[in-house]
């Protein structure tokens, strides 16, 4: 029997019973387009954050007083505690050539009124420097004023959305916020674009690290922002912060040195394996419509019994049956997946108009494997049928009994 | 009507002179817990261009015995030669290709597939076998025109009549030249005219040199054979 026999007989047997096998392309139509759609989502997701993440600049470095590592001495002298980051060491990092500039930060919560109204909010204490390494930028005002990290200065920088909320249309430029027990006079709006990961700079107030120091009487970092000169010398600058680091605290290497390439593959893998779960999810509708595939061939073989034992008598072998049957049920999920295949890249595009702002692209892979998974399912499922219509006595098909 | 046959050479072919040989042959079923006797020690030899009638009253074993000639179901115990070649020996696949290209099967009930038009239905046996899809047409053109069916060639089962279906069903039974053909109750489902048409055509294909084996509880058409054998509980009663 000719190849492009089988195909025309298939199709035609298809067409012959056509609600039936729609409703069974519609099944693997789902199937593909959901997940095309959700491993869409979850490559989204990772596309915008890692996009995020680029923005900051991918220079910069991430201190963080501790180490993460396991010791297991015993009770010891010095103590496990590890030693603080404070503004002296940040100053000291200044020495290495491969630092552009850096930025301490101190991060705590406190209540910020102005007039009546009162609201939580994050305060960062940092210096000039956080615009540059954090890619910051003002609506109106300026930023933190050049300053001996070490000076205390009753000035403030909001965020939109904390401006907003405490002085809402009017001027708040000039006016002194109270910040728990303290005051200090707005010098600053950061604009809305100022979403960064992690924080929402919207609502956040900003303020010199000493202030902050003094505010929330601790001395110690939350972290030290450091930019590289380059790309390319991230890792010595790295190299550099740990041995500074380490001559300051006593030849203890006390600190988590994070570069952004590690962060971002860090999140790369989470966002991934977010991606691989939600394609493992929308594959089980594939199954599904495996399944419903079967079904319908078991349906197609007992009603087209007779039609099986007319093959066998003009002289169709066993596997010649198998083969037919086959290539319909590998059709139905063929066709599904094709029409699945761009219902989802339909969906992506709709969507897309919708957000612009999100990456709506499909990954290559999950669209080749969909596609493989479909036409799978569709011969998998398709041999339980088959082989029933291979095996039958032609003599008891022919006769209907 | 024209049909080219080489059945004459088939008569000079080795040792055995006939076309078919049964010997001894059984075949029997389980229906429920019992056991019933299709074919009890049957023997039959089948000349090459005979027009045979098999007759009986239903479960007489003459359905089991066209289902063993036309090699869709296989005996338990006996011997079957057909052209000389031991049957019982051939494996599925070689038993299809006997069917494919030696035997035609026309039945009761007519079995075109409801979804292809008369002239595809005749092409089928022509597709199976993998012939070329310019040699079919031709060849199916030939056998519209033999079987007087031109203008009905791209109506599908349900536009034909009775008669025309049968027709059809024969066309596709004959396509591949085949030097037996077997009808199982060929006019059951047709009414006179039709009957005789059928008829007619058939008695002519064996004229131009097929073998036919024809069963039928018609006695009517049963008579008309050369040589009528009647079949009871399995068993050959008469043959003559």
């Amino acid at each position: 029997m000719k190849f492009h026999d089988v195909i025309e007989f298939a199709l035609h047997a298809l067409e012959g019973y056509l609600a039936r096998t729609l409703l069974t392309l519609l099944a693997m139509t789902i199937g593909v387009a959901s997940v095309v759609l959700l491993t869409t989502l979850g490559e989204g997701a990772r596309l915008y954050v890692t996009d995020q993440f680029s923005s900051l600049g991918t220079n910069l470095l991430i201190i963080l007083p501790g180490r993460t590592e396991t010791t297991g001495t015993a009770p010891p002298l010095t103590g496990g505690t590890t030693r603080d980051l404070t503004l002296e060491d940040a100053a000291s990092l200044e020495r290495s050539r491969h630092v552009r500039r850096l930025a301490p930060i101190i991060v705590g919560a406190a209540p910020v009124s102005f007039g009546q109204l009162d609201r939580e909010v994050t305060i960062l204490g940092s210096t000039a420097s956080l615009f540059e390494v954090r890619k910051l930028s003002m609506s109106q005002g300026q930023f933190l004023p050049e300053l001996e990290m070490n000076l205390a200065s009753p000035v403030c920088v909001l965020g939109y959305k904390l401006k907003s909320e405490l002085f809402g249309n009017k001027k708040a430029l000039g006016q002194w916020v109270r910040v728990s027990a303290d005051r200090c006079r707005v010098i600053g709006i950061l604009d809305e674009e100022g979403l960064s990961v992690g924080v929402d700079m919207g609502d956040v107030l900003i303020m010199p690290v000493a202030s902050a120091q003094r505010l929330f009487n601790s001395s110690s970092l939350f972290r030290i922002l450091v930019e590289a000169r380059h790309k390319e010398i991230i890792d010595k600058a790295r190299d550099d912060i740990r041995r500074i680091i380490k001559e300051r605290h006593e030849g203890e290497e006390d600190v988590t040195v994070l570069t952004q390439d590690s962060l971002l593959s860090t999140f790369n893998r989470i966002l991934s394996t977010l991606t691989y779960s939600l394609g493992g999810i929308a594959g089980v509708s594939l199954l599904v419509a495996g399944i419903m595939i079967m079904n319908v061939m078991l349906v197609a073989v007992s009603q087209r019994t007779a039609e099986i034992g007319l093959l066998k008598a003009l002289g169709a072998p066993r596997h010649q049956i198998l083969l037919l049957f086959l290539t319909e049920s590998a059709f139905l999920s063929l066709l599904g997946a094709l029409a699945g295949l761009l219902a989802g890249l339909a969906g992506n595009w709709v969507l897309q108009q919708y957000f612009p702002m999100f990456p709506f692209v499909a990954p290559q892979w999950a669209l080749w494997s969909a596609l493989a998974m479909a036409i799978l399912t569709g011969i998998g499922f398709g041999l339980v049928p088959a082989r029933r219509a291979a095996s039958l006595d032609p003599v008891v098909a022919l006769s209907g009994r | 009507m024209v049909l080219l046959r080489e059945s004459k050479q088939v008569n000079n072919q080795g040792p055995d002179a006939f076309f078919i040989t049964l010997g001894h042959v059984d075949r029997s079923f389980k229906l429920g817990d019992e056991m019933v006797h299709g074919l009890d020690d049957v023997s039959l030899q089948i000349k090459s261009g005979e027009y045979i009638s098999i007759m009986g009253p239903s479960g007489s074993g003459k359905s089991t015995l066209l289902n063993v000639l036309g090699l869709l179901d296989k005996p338990d115990q006996g011997d079957y030669r057909f052209q000389g070649q031991n049957i019982m020996q051939l494996s599925e696949q070689e038993l299809a290709g006997f069917r494919r290209e030696k035997i035609g099967f026309v039945f009761q009930a007519f079995h075109l597939v409801p979804r292809l038009s008369a002239a595809e239905n005749i092409a089928l046996p022509l597709m199976l076998a993998g012939v070329s899809h310019l040699e079919r047409t031709d060849r199916v053109q030939q056998a519209l025109e033999n079987f007087n069916l031109v203008d009905r060639s791209h109506h599908r089962p349900d536009q034909l009549s009775g008669g025309q279906r049968q027709r059809v069903a024969i066309a596709r039974a004959t396509i591949t030249r085949p030097s037996l053909l077997l009808a199982d109750e060929p006019t059951g489902n047709l009414d006179h005219n039709s009957s005789l048409e059928v008829v007619g055509v058939l008695e002519e294909l064996n004229r131009q040199g097929i073998t036919l084996v024809v069963v039928t509880h018609d006695s009517e058409l049963g008579k008309r054979a050369d040589r009528v054998i009647q079949m009871l509980d399995g068993k050959i009663r008469t043959d003559a």
